[in-house]
């Protein structure tokens, strides 16, 4: 199976959740969208390692699932206070940072 | 010991009193301020001295000596060493300066007690001192005028001592602006000088002057004239003359050591020392003589009209600084020299007097007030009398000889300097009348109140609150006032030593030079005037007619001081009211503060204001500022519009902008 085959999965899931970090609203969708990117890189990743035949791909993919980890950790701790002291869950009402 | 080395430590001893009472002048317990200063200026008139002395040993073609302690500034052409001039001519000036002062310091030592800034007072006296020991010894332009302005700044602060008084301020700053415009002068002039002789040393600028300038040149009679607007502020010759009896404002002290010793002599002393360059410069002399002859007459006559003690004894000096100049700038260098030295005793002395007079009247100044003290304060009125007489020129005391040589001088040069010489004459008389009129009306008469309480208790006046003389506002005693304890009059011994010693040299201080007779003083001072070509010959009678003249027109003064305000008492008021017209005038000083105010203040005032509403404020604060500021404003509200606080556009701009990088690159390959 070709390259190409992976990279054209990983670049549709990118941007499906490039896609849905522009449009949707609610921060725990944004945050599932932010997967979907890292997960699509990491297919590439994975493909990429799989064509050169070393494992250095896979140490990255392991490395970046770790990182996505940590951010929805503190993602997810932020939503849930966002959501205890009753501030609106949506990223447009979050805008005091306007300029 | 050499000269020069004496020379020098004559102007540290002074500094290191300075230094030493203004450190610790917390520490010092009771009057041991005063004595220190006091002690330093003695040490310093002792190595004067010493230092007249080594001078009087060496041959008289050596008696020009310098002495360079360090470089200040030496390149490009530039030699401003801090060097020393050590001649007959400054030998005499720290003589004189450094021994009147030593008198004025002890008297302070008494009349200044129970100041609550005494340590202060001496600190300053003592940095004035040195001051002008630095002026009259400097051997370099640039050192000249380091001492030139520092007697200026330490006249500010002793005149305005008693800070907390606003008259006292103001006067303060008035002295001091005007002394800075002689400092420009002084400035000015000695670049004209340094232009064409290249060189800051004295010595080297008088040899080189007469080959770089041409006989009255317009550059040499330019810096001449300069130096004379220095010598003119310096010295309160007309039309800079209105910071003098303002002056007055300072204690009395102050007011002696600025008249007598120090301060209003320096221009004289600086035409003296510029001969070389003002023989060059006739027309600048020209200038010299006539304003001081007209500073002589017209400060004679408001001294006829002022009501204040002490300022009658300041237009006094202007007049008498008036007879200097006159005669340092016809040429008459030894004689103006030595109207100099018995001015400084006479003077100290009778400021030294008024001030025991002034603190017998509690503070009060005013002639209006006083009379009949001469029971009251009999050593008081005796140094008054000699004083006087001295002031007026009366033989055999000193300033009888001093002033008809340097008139002598003046009819020798002939032509138009008669007029000179007559109204030399026309100036003793008014000199004769003023002081006896200030000296009958406060002394005989009937006793004032005060006077009365002095005789028949024993004890001096004490007001009940103390008052500013000038404005009559009530005042405290703390630090920037006078202190509590002002009133000692005649009664503490430093006082009757320091005007016991003047009075002594106010009548025998005129044997150092009587005409055709004894000539010490030209003998000593040859060495330093040999190169002047400025020569009156004056005839023997003409000698004896000016002698005669002096001794009649002085008597006369005083026979008709005492005509019009002892045996006609009604007479002056009288007088008065027939001349209104010329009365008036004096009364208000000629209107010179008037004068002075309408053509330079107001204008000045006027510009700063128009300045201020057009230029700063519309150009300065509008353009420039509001211009910057603007700019600044504009271009951070055009960023700040992309900050919308948006998160959907923040990730969709970088997407856009990581997309375009990518696509970049790919394009690239």
């Amino acid at each position: 199976m070709s390259i190409a085959w992976y990279l054209t999965l990983s670049a549709l899931i990118f941007g499906m959740g490039a896609g849905g970090v522009l449009v949707r609203r609610n921060p725990i969708v944004i945050l599932f969208c932010l997967e979907l990117m890292l997960n699509a890189a990491n297919l590439a990743l994975i493909g990429f390692s799989r064509m050169w035949g070393n494992g250095d791909g896979q140490i990255f993919a392991l490395i970046v699932v770790v990182v996505a980890a940590c951010e929805v950790t503190v993602g997810l701790g932020l939503i849930v206070a966002m959501h205890r002291r009753r501030l609106p869950v949506d990223v447009d009402e979050m805008r005091e940072l306007s300029g | 010991m050499s000269a020069t080395t004496a020379a020098w430590l004559v102007l540290a001893a002074p500094l290191a009193g300075t230094i030493v009472t203004g450190a610790l002048f917390r520490r010092l317990p009771g009057r041991s301020a005063g004595w220190l200063g006091t002690g330093a200026v003695a040490v310093s008139f002792v190595f004067a001295l010493i230092a007249l002395a080594k001078l009087q040993q060496a041959t008289p073609s050596h008696r020009e000596l310098t002495s360079t302690l360090w470089t200040i500034a030496g390149s490009v052409g530039v030699d401003a060493r801090a060097t020393i001039l050590v001649d007959p001519l400054s030998v005499l000036m720290i003589c004189v300066v450094s021994g009147v002062s030593m008198l004025i310091h002890l008297y302070s030592v008494s009349y200044l007690q129970g100041d609550r800034g005494y340590s202060r007072f001496f600190a300053y006296l003592n940095f004035f001192v040195f001051s002008m020991l630095l002026l009259v010894l400097a051997g370099n332009f640039v050192l000249l005028i380091v001492g030139w302005a520092f007697v200026g700044a330490a006249s500010y602060m002793l005149i305005s001592f008693w800070y907390r008084r606003t008259t006292a301020t103001s006067a303060g700053i008035k002295a001091f602006v005007i002394n800075v415009l002689g400092d420009i002068g002084l400035v000015l002039g000695t670049f004209f000088i340094f232009r064409h002789t290249h060189t800051f040393d004295m010595l080297a600028s008088f040899r080189a002057a007469p080959h770089v300038f041409a006989h009255g040149s317009g550059d040499v009679t330019a810096g001449c004239l300069l130096l004379l607007v220095g010598a003119f502020a310096k010295s309160a010759q007309i039309p800079l003359h209105t910071w003098l009896p303002d002056a007055m404002e300072g204690p009395t002290p102050v007011s002696a050591l600025i008249h007598a010793a120090t301060m209003v002599t320096a221009g004289v002393y600086l035409i003296a020392r510029m001969h070389p360059l003002f023989q060059l410069a006739p027309a600048a002399g020209d200038v010299g003589a006539i304003i001081g002859c007209l500073t002589l007459l017209i400060a004679g006559t408001i001294g006829l009209a002022a009501t204040d003690l002490k300022r009658v004894i300041a237009y006094s000096t202007m007049s008498q600084i008036g007879y200097m100049i006159m005669g340092v700038s016809v040429g008459a260098y030894t004689a103006g020299l030595f109207h100099l030295m018995t001015h400084a005793f006479f003077k100290a002395l009778l400021f030294m007097a008024a001030g025991s007079l002034i603190s017998a009247m509690g503070g009060t100044q005013s002639l209006d007030r006083m009379s009949g003290f001469r029971r009251a304060l009999p050593f008081t009125f005796g140094c008054f009398i000699i004083g006087g007489l001295a002031l007026s020129g009366v033989p055999p005391l000193s300033g009888y000889f001093s002033k008809d040589s340097i008139l002598l001088f003046v009819a020798g040069r002939g032509g138009w300097h008669w007029a000179l010489w007559g109204a030399g004459y026309l100036g003793a008389f008014l000199t004769a009348l003023y002081t006896f009129r200030m000296i009958f009306r406060a002394f005989l008469g009937d006793p004032c109140p005060e006077a009365a309480e002095l005789i028949e208790h024993g004890h001096l006046f004490h007001p009940q609150a103390p008052t500013n003389p000038a404005n009559g506002e009530i005042e405290d005693t703390d630090v920037g006032f006078p202190g509590p304890d002002h009133v000692v009059a005649e009664r503490a011994w430093p006082m009757r030593a320091a005007m016991g010693t003047l009075a002594l040299l106010a009548i025998v201080g005129g044997i150092v030079a009587i005409p055709k007779s004894t000539s010490w003083l030209d003998h000593f001072l040859a060495p330093t005037f040999a190169d002047s070509t400025l020569v009156g010959h004056a005839s023997n009678t003409v000698l004896v007619i000016g002698l005669i003249l002096g001794a009649v027109v002085s008597l006369g003064g005083i026979a008709t001081a005492y005509y019009v305000w002892v045996l006609r008492p009604g007479l002056a008021t009288s007088i008065r009211a027939r001349f209104a017209a010329p009365a008036t005038l004096f009364e208000n000083k000629w209107y010179f503060d008037e004068l002075i105010d309408t053509l330079v203040v107001r204008p000045g005032a006027w510009f700063g204001r128009f300045a201020q509403n057009s230029f700063e404020r519309v150009f300065v604060n509008g353009a420039l500022i509001g211009g910057s500021t603007g700019l600044v404003r504009a271009g951070s509200a055009l960023v700040r519009a992309s900050q919308s606080g948006l998160l959907r556009v923040y990730a969709g701009l970088m997407l856009l902008g990581v997309a375009g990088v990518a696509l970049y690159f790919l394009l690239q390959s």
